[in-house]
């Protein structure tokens, strides 16, 4: 999960952002789901066989997050398409530097 | 205990990945690790018995988003070798949520039992219940459709507007700065 943020903040490039992002919600959605587990237990799907079940909460919550997740991922991308049209570089540096080089 | 095994020898292949997305520049082999990264984690939950999650994950986090990131790639260009910035900031504030994390995890109760409080509230209604209600054995589509219908309403309307989103900024040309910036783009 640290190595995300560590990613999203370090490197220069924007796709390798999106990326560092989607790490970090992965992660997040990993440590969730490992709330739900019962030693023992089986899938929440009801059988005759078995008793205990995991936690069907976690599961319910998290399908609904990863499907935002890839929402959020796309229109990253979208912006990003949208940068390089406009700056013709997805280096946050260069773009720093074409800015800075137009203000004066 | 083969579970616990399983799951370092999964986590371990995780921080592999995620060291060498951080280490290569070429975008096509950092989508393509990012799958195998989101596919590791379908795998994970598999082993936490969250089956639901990873049949989502496998087909929604691995397939669609690998795709979409391979179709924005296309139209990139290839990753360039730059000098890390902001190094000590982001290893100071790592570290510093390390030791945070480490500090609540601590208090949580143990991986797997049976009496931790998010085990004992509305899961064993939803779990008794589902069955002579709904007549569907999965207790999982059961909170997702009818229990928790309108949380699954606002995912939709969310889905619904990133899409409307993305469409205004593939089609939009409202945005273009007619400047050196442009010409440079062209060559």
């Amino acid at each position: 999960m640290v190595s995300g943020i560590f990613i999203i903040i370090t490197s220069q490039n924007y796709i390798k952002k999106i990326v560092g992002l989607a790490i970090f919600q992965t992660s997040v959605f990993v440590f969730f789901v490992s709330l739900a587990k019962i030693i023992d237990g089986t899938a929440p799907i009801l059988n005759s066989q078995n008793n205990v079940y995991s936690n069907p909460l976690p599961h319910v919550l998290i399908l609904t997050a990863i499907v935002v997740g890839v929402a959020t991922s796309a229109l990253g991308l979208a912006i990003v398409l949208q940068i390089y049209k406009n700056y013709g570089s997805i280096e946050e540096n260069e773009i720093k530097k074409e800015e800075l080089k137009e203000n004066n | 205990m083969n579970f616990l095994i399983i799951n370092f020898f999964l986590i371990s292949i995780l921080f592999f990945t995620t060291f060498y997305i951080f280490k290569t520049t070429s975008l096509i082999s950092v989508v393509a690790l990012t799958g195998v990264f989101t596919l590791v984690c379908a795998a994970i939950y598999v082993n936490l018995d969250a089956v639901d999650v990873a049949f989502t994950e496998a087909a929604v986090g691995s397939g669609i988003s690998t795709i979409l990131m391979v179709l924005a790639v296309a139209k990139l260009p290839e990753g360039k070798k730059n000098q890390l910035l902001n190094l000590f900031p982001s290893i100071v504030l790592s570290v510093s949520i390390v030791i945070a994390l480490m500090l609540i995890i601590a208090n949580l109760p143990l991986l797997g039992d049976p009496n931790a409080p998010i085990h004992l509230h509305v899961t064993p209604e939803y779990i008794k219940e589902s069955k002579t209600i709904f007549h569907i054995p999965n207790v999982v589509t059961n909170i997702l459709a009818s229990y928790r219908g309108f949380d699954t309403l606002g995912e939709t309307i969310v889905i619904f507007t990133a899409g409307i989103g993305v469409i205004v900024l593939l089609t939009s040309n409202t945005l273009n700065r007619k400047t050196k910036f442009k010409k440079k783009a062209k060559k």
